[in-house]
């Protein structure tokens, strides 16, 4: 038996950053209040006393230029963390992520590469309204020559920051910002994690939830409670959002027959719209229903908890919507 | 540059570096109008002596971050002409594979880290290159070059921040011609003298005649001296023209054809040249082998991108990511 204990999945985060800072000289972490506020979230609670100002530098509010500067530290021989607050701050800093970090490599026909980190916050749940809670990962996995990931958990919350470090490319980490609180277990030992591929993480023979990040969690609860009607849901974490693991996702699918993807992100031009194509593309004879989708509304979030919450996705809805799948 | 060289001899080096950019770049519009470069092409003709002064302050060790008007800064870095002009012709010899084209110049051992045709966008990668020095306990200068339009956009005053507030050694190269593509400077900035710009940020700064290649060399030198110094940034503003127009599509309405003719009795190459005749240093035989070594080195580098064979079509995805073996 793994000797396993408490934590959450804001210090498992912590961790990964730690364990990183630790292992390589070159590794250093910048941003908006990652030092003497301890991060935004408090990720970064404690790295400052542990590392100093060189290591774990506050930057002034310039999303563009410290992510740019990022860029140029990773080309220059570094490897640095970049932390944007939030996802909906990284749009200051879109031209640098998607004109530079994206581009370099192709653009210089291979002489430069970027080994370059961003970790952002994601999501709502939060009740901090339109400019604080959206889901846009999904644009960014929309983006060749970067690679998106998103831990949902424990083990991917500590563990994904190091090979995203080794990786010779620009990775984005994208944090549930609900997540932060969460409560659960790791083994004492740390254990290596690979940044791609999807994982199963509940078996299922009926239908495919195929989800990430917050929403995970709510399917996997979907899951649980569907059980109890007799209908076994699979349960996938796709953790890696670019590139999607096609093999898993139409492995699944081509058991169960039935698709419901739940993503917080809009469904309109979306990752879910992107997944649904590659179900039909690959999987079309394998399916006993139409995919289905629960994605967020297509509104602002909202600040009220009653609008909020109805713009989610929710657990019922997940339930309602399998039910109505195999019930027809 | 090395020391045993007499002033003279350093001034035709100069000469002869301004030269082969305006060569170069002629042969270059005459390939885009018969077809064989496309896409944009912004020409340096008027500005070269900006290029080939500031170059002269940097060492091989330094880092340079360009604009999509960067093939003299790619020539003076010392990449020949036939990588540029196979590039631009999108040919597998180019520097970059044809992926990049005339806008996107990098090259390795030119420490040449791009051009970047995301007007200010890489002034924050500059930061970052020397933010890595600095780091790295690397004794090195990273020197950003780009246009006076960049100084209206906001990357400009985050990167002038940063690289003041964490003492980074980046030269801010701008190179003021005056306008960006048609707008004037005066119709886009509240105070157009740009080293007052800096001052708000603690940034040194000076003015030179970008037309004049040995001033450019000499407040460029004492640019980098400063930088070597303090660690810290400098802005070193060129004042220049460019005598073409902005890319290979701009009838030109936003200024005077006086205006140009002007600049143009300016010019650089011109200028030392008549300075160096009348030192008795350049007889016409120099001269005439001068533009003979460079219509040479032009016309191969011709011949090689015209020979060069294109990057397969298979190889298309490549480099989106890093090949993972190996
Ligand atoms: C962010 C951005 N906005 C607009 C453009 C279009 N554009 C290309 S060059 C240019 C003018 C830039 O002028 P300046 O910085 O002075 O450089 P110059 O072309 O004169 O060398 C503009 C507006 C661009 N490439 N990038």
């Amino acid at each position: 038996m793994t000797e396993t204990r408490k934590t959450t999945y804001r210090e498992a985060l912590n961790e990964g950053l730690r364990e990183a800072l630790q292992q390589d000289e070159r590794v250093f972490l910048m941003g908006e209040d990652v030092g003497h506020y301890g991060g935004c979230f408090a990720v970064s609670k404690g790295l400052l006393e542990e590392f100093g100002p060189e290591r774990i530098r506050d930057t002034p509010l310039s999303e563009s230029t410290f992510t740019g500067a990022g860029i140029g530290a990773a080309l220059g021989g570094m490897r640095p963390i970049v932390e944007i607050m939030t996802v909906n701050f990284s749009l200051l800093a879109l031209d640098q992520i998607m004109n530079n970090a994206a581009t370099y490599l192709h653009m210089s026909g291979g002489l430069f590469n970027v080994p370059l980190v961003i970790r952002m916050a994601t999501g709502g749940g939060k009740q901090l309204a339109a400019q604080h809670s959206h889901s846009l990962e999904g644009w960014y996995a929309h983006i060749p020559g970067i690679k998106v990931l998103c831990p949902a958990t424990m083990e991917d919350a500590r563990g994904m920051l190091w090979p995203a470090l080794l990786d010779p490319d620009p990775v984005l980490i994208f944090e549930p910002a609900v997540l932060y609180p969460m409560e659960g277990t790791l083994p004492e030992k740390p254990t290596p994690v690979a940044i791609e591929g999807a994982k199963v993480l509940h078996q299922g023979k009926d239908l495919s939830l195929i989800s990430y990040g917050s929403s995970l969690h709510k399917s996997l609860a979907a899951a649980e409670q569907l059980a109890g009607e007799g209908i076994a849901a699979e349960v996938i974490d796709l953790r890696c959002l670019r590139p999607l693991d096609d093999t898993t996702i139409i492995g699944s699918v081509s058991k169960t027959h039935r698709a419901l993807i739940v993503d917080e992100g809009w469904r309109s031009g979306s990752l879910s719209a992107e997944i649904s194509a590659r179900i039909m593309e690959q999987a079309f004879y394998q399916l006993d229903a139409p995919v289905e989708r629960v994605c967020s509304a297509e509104v602002p979030m909202p600040y009220a908890k009653h609008l909020e919450e109805a713009a989610l996705p929710q657990v019922e809805t997940i339930v309602a919507t399998a039910r109505r799948m195999l019930n027809g | 540059m090395s020391k045993q060289l007499t002033d003279l001899e350093h001034d035709l080096a100069l000469l002869r570096q301004m030269l082969r950019i305006r060569r170069f770049e002629e042969k270059s519009a005459e390939l885009y109008s018969a077809m064989k470069i496309r896409g944009f092409l912004h020409l340096y003709i008027g500005e070269e002596a900006v290029a080939v002064g500031v170059a002269e302050a940097l060492g091989a060790e330094d880092a340079v971050v360009a604009t999509y008007r960067e093939h003299g800064h790619a020539m003076v870095r010392g990449m020949s002409m036939r990588a540029i002009m196979a590039e631009m012709y999108g040919k597998l010899d180019g520097c970059c594979r044809g992926r990049g084209g005339s806008m996107h110049l990098f090259g390795v051992k030119e420490r040449l880290y791009g051009g970047n045709a995301i007007v200010g966008g890489g002034l924050p990668v500059a930061v970052g290159l020397a933010l890595a020095d600095k780091l790295q306990g690397n004794n090195r200068v990273t020197c950003c070059c780009f246009g006076e339009g960049a100084v209206a956009e906001g990357e400009f005053h985050e990167s002038m921040n940063l690289a003041a507030l964490w003492n980074l050694p980046v030269l801010f190269a701008c190179e003021n011609n005056l306008y960006a593509m048609g707008t004037a400077l005066e119709l886009s900035e509240s105070v157009t003298n740009l080293t007052e710009k800096t001052a708000g940020y603690g940034v040194p700064s000076a003015a030179v005649d970008g037309m004049d290649v040995v001033a450019v060399e000499a407040a460029a030198k004492q640019a980098v001296a400063t930088i070597r110094q303090s660690g810290g940034p400098y802005f070193l503003e060129s004042r220049t023209y460019r005598f073409r127009a902005h890319s290979m599509f701009d009838p030109e309405l936003y200024r005077s054809k006086d205006e140009v003719e002007q600049w143009k009795q300016r010019c650089p190459i011109e200028n030392l040249k008549t300075q160096l005749q009348q030192q008795g240093w350049l007889d016409d035989a120099k001269w005439a082998a001068l533009e003979k070594e460079v219509a040479d080195e032009v016309a191969d580098a011709v011949a090689f991108a015209e020979q060069s064979d294109w990057e397969p079509v298979e190889e298309l995805t490549r480099f989106v990511y890093s090949d993972r073996e190996g």
